[in-house]
C-alpha cells in the first residue's frame, strides 16, 4: 500500500481549445487535509471530477487509493465520496430516503445503525423525515454532508464545503469535519475559496491558477513565503499575478 | 448468493427503490401512468363498440381494436419509462452523485430497465383490468401469445427509451421534448389499428424491419384466424435483440461523450 491516497502526474484537460488543467503533478498523504485553492476557472472542480472519474483526462494519470481511476474507478468509488452544493439530492425524498438509498448504492451494511448514527452526529433526527426540498441551506448542507460519508469513506472530496452557509453553520460543519477525520483517519481533499477554512483544516495548501499549480505548502509556509498576514493576501496576490507572487515562485 | 452478485443487485434496487419513493410521494405521478392508458382504451372501447354494428371487419374479431391500443401502449409505457426514470435524475440534478457512487452504468442501464417494467405494468394492467366490466373484453384471453407480445413491445420500448436518453446526454434538456414523441414515429408503420399490407408499397419493408409490426399482424392472427404465428415471434425477438444492443451501444457513447465533457455535473434544469 502506497504512503499517498492520491497520485497524479501530468494531469491535464483540454475542452476545445480552452485548457482547463494543466499538467498537474502532485501527490496527497494519507490521513492528511488538502485543500485546492485557486479564484474562479482555476482548474479546482474540473481537477475534483477528474479524480472521480466522472470526468476523463485528455492526459495525463490519476491514482486514487492505489487504482488507476481512468480504468478501475469503480474498485476505489465504493472507498470514497464527494460532496458539492452544486449537486443536489433528490428534493422529493424525504433525509432518510435519501440516505437509504445511497446506502444501498455504498453497499453499507447494518444500514439503519448507520442512518441512526448519522442522524445523531449530524443533528439530523428533527428533520430526517422531512422532504430535502423542504430544508434549509444549512440542513441541507448537513444532509449533503451525511450522504457523503454515509459509507465511512478512507477519501472525502469535498467541493466548497461551506459554501453559502451562515457563519455559525459553516464553523459546525469545519468542526465535524475535524471530528471525523481524527476519529476515522479519513484523508480530505477539498476546492475552497474559504481562506479562514483552509487554514483552519488544512495542512497542504495547493494553489492553482489558469489550470497549473502555482505554489504549494502549509498556510503558514504560504504566509511566510509570500511575507503576509493571511492566506487570503497569499490568494490574491496568486491570483492577481502580482510581482510579490512571481518573487515568491 | 456471493456478495459479487448481492452488492450489484443491491445497487439497482436502490435506484428502483428511489424512483418508488418518488412516486409514492407524489400521487400526481402515480396517477398519470394510469390516466392516458385507461383514457384511451375508454375511447377506444366505445368506437369498437359502435364499429362493431358497423363495420364488418371489427365484427369478426371482437376486441381487436382494445387489443391493439393496449398493446401500443405497452410500447410506449416501455419507452417512457425509460426515459422518464432518467429525466427524473436530471431535473433532481442529481446525476453527479449516481456516477460518483458505485453504480455502473450496466447497473444503472438495469434500474432503468426494472423501472419501465414496473411503469408498464402501473399504467397498463388497471387498463386492461377494467376493460372487463366496461366493455366485455379481456386482453387476458389472448392467453400464452399475450406474454410474447407483451415481452417483444417491452423490450423494443426499451431500445426507444436508451436511445432517447443517449440524445439527452449528447444534447442536454433541449432533446427533453423526444422524451414523449421518438416512439411515435413507429405508430404509423406498426399496423397498430391496420394490417401492413395497408401502407404503399414501398413502406412495407420499413414496417418489416421493426418488431412491431410482428405483434401487431400476430395479433390479429390470432384474433381472425385463431393461430399463433411463431415465425413472426421469432423474427420479432430478433429483431430486438438488436435494436436494444443499438439501443445499450448508444446510450454508453453517450455516456463515454458524458465523461469527456463534464456534462454529468452540469445537467439539469
Amino acid at each position: 500500500m502506497s504512503d499517498f491516497v492520491i497520485a497524479v502526474a501530468g494531469l491535464t484537460k483540454r475542452f476545445g481549445d480552452t485548457v482547463a488543467v494543466d499538467g498537474l503533478d502532485f501527490s496527497m498523504t494519507r490521513g492528511t487535509t488538502a485543500a485546492l485553492l485557486g479564484g474562479n476557472g482555476a482548474g479546482k472542480t474540473t481537477t475534483l471530477a477528474m479524480l472521480l472519474g466522472l470526468l476523463l483526462p485528455t492526459a495525463g494519470e490519476v491514482r486514487v487509493l492505489d487504482e488507476d481511476v481512468r480504468h478501475h474507478r469503480h474498485r476505489v468509488l465504493p472507498r470514497m465520496n464527494f460532496s458539492s452544493p452544486y449537486i443536489d439530492l433528490p428534493h422529493r425524498l424525504t433525509v432518510r430516503e435519501n440516505l437509504r438509498v445511497y446506502g444501498m448504492l455504498y453497499g453499507v451494511p447494518e444500514l439503519g445503525r448507520r442512518i441512526a448514527a448519522l442522524a445523531r452526529d449530524l443533528q439530523l433526527e428533527d428533520f430526517i423525515d422531512r422532504r430535502v426540498g423542504s430544508l434549509s441551506a444549512g440542513q441541507r448542507t448537513r444532509v449533503a454532508l451525511a450522504k457523503a460519508l454515509v459509507n465511512e469513506p478512507e477519501l472525502l472530496l469535498l467541493d466548497e464545503p461551506t459554501a453559502s452557509l451562515d457563519p455559525d453553520t459553516g464553523d459546525w460543519v469545519r468542526g465535524y469535519l475535524e471530528t471525523y477525520r481524527d476519529r476515522s483517519g479519513a484523508s480530505i481533499l477539498m476546492a475552497s475559496h474559504n481562506m479562514g477554512e483552509v487554514e483552519r483544516l488544512c495542512s497542504d495548501v495547493l494553489m492553482m491558477r489558469r489550470g497549473r499549480i502555482v505554489d504549494r505548502g502549509s498556510p503558514g509556509m504560504l504566509i511566510d513565503r509570500y511575507g503576509r498576514e493571511t492566506l487570503e493576501e497569499v490568494f490574491l496576490d496568486i491570483a492577481r499575478g502580482t510581482s510579490r507572487a512571481k518573487a515568491a515562485q | 448468493m456471493s456478495a459479487s452478485l448481492l452488492l450489484p443487485l443491491r445497487r439497482v434496487a436502490a435506484i428502483v427503490l428511489r424512483h418508488l419513493y418518488l412516486m409514492r410521494g407524489s400521487w400526481p405521478r402515480a396517477l398519470e401512468l394510469v390516466y392516458w392508458p385507461t383514457m384511451t382504451m375508454i375511447v377506444w372501447g366505445f368506437t369498437t363498440q359502435f364499429l362493431n354494428t358497423n363495420s364488418s371487419w371489427v365484427a369478426q374479431a371482437a376486441g381487436v381494436l382494445i387489443y391493439a391500443v393496449l398493446l401500443w401502449e405497452i410500447v410506449l409505457r416501455s419507452q417512457f419509462g425509460v426515459a422518464f426514470s432518467f429525466l427524473e435524475e436530471m431535473w433532481s440534478r442529481n446525476l453527479g452523485h449516481l456516477f460518483v457512487s458505485p453504480l455502473t452504468p450496466f447497473e444503472w442501464v438495469l434500474s432503468l430497465l426494472a423501472m419501465s417494467l414496473i411503469r408498464v405494468l402501473f399504467g397498463v394492467l388497471p387498463a386492461a383490468l377494467l376493460a372487463i366490466p366496461l366493455y366485455h373484453y379481456s386482453v387476458f384471453e389472448l392467453g400464452l401469445p399475450l406474454l410474447a407480445f407483451f415481452t417483444v413491445l417491452l423490450v423494443m420500448g426499451w431500445a426507444f427509451g436508451l436511445a432517447v436518453v443517449a440524445l439527452i446526454l449528447r444534447k442536454g434538456l433541449g432533446a427533453e421534448n423526444f422524451a414523449w414523441v421518438a416512439i411515435f414515429v413507429l405508430a404509423p408503420i406498426s399496423g397498430i389499428y391496420y394490417p401492413i399490407a395497408v401502407l404503399p408499397a414501398w413502406l412495407q419493408p420499413v414496417a418489416w424491419s421493426f418488431p412491431t409490426s410482428y405483434v401487431f399482424e400476430g395479433m390479429r392472427a390470432a384474433l381472425f384466424q385463431h393461430r399463433f404465428r411463431l415465425d413472426y415471434l421469432l423474427t420479432a425477438l430478433a429483431l430486438d435483440a438488436f435494436y436494444i444492443g443499438v439501443g445499450a451501444l448508444l446510450l454508453l457513447w453517450s455516456f463515454r461523450y458524458a465523461r469527456h465533457t463534464g456534462a454529468l455535473l452540469q445537467m439539469g434544469e
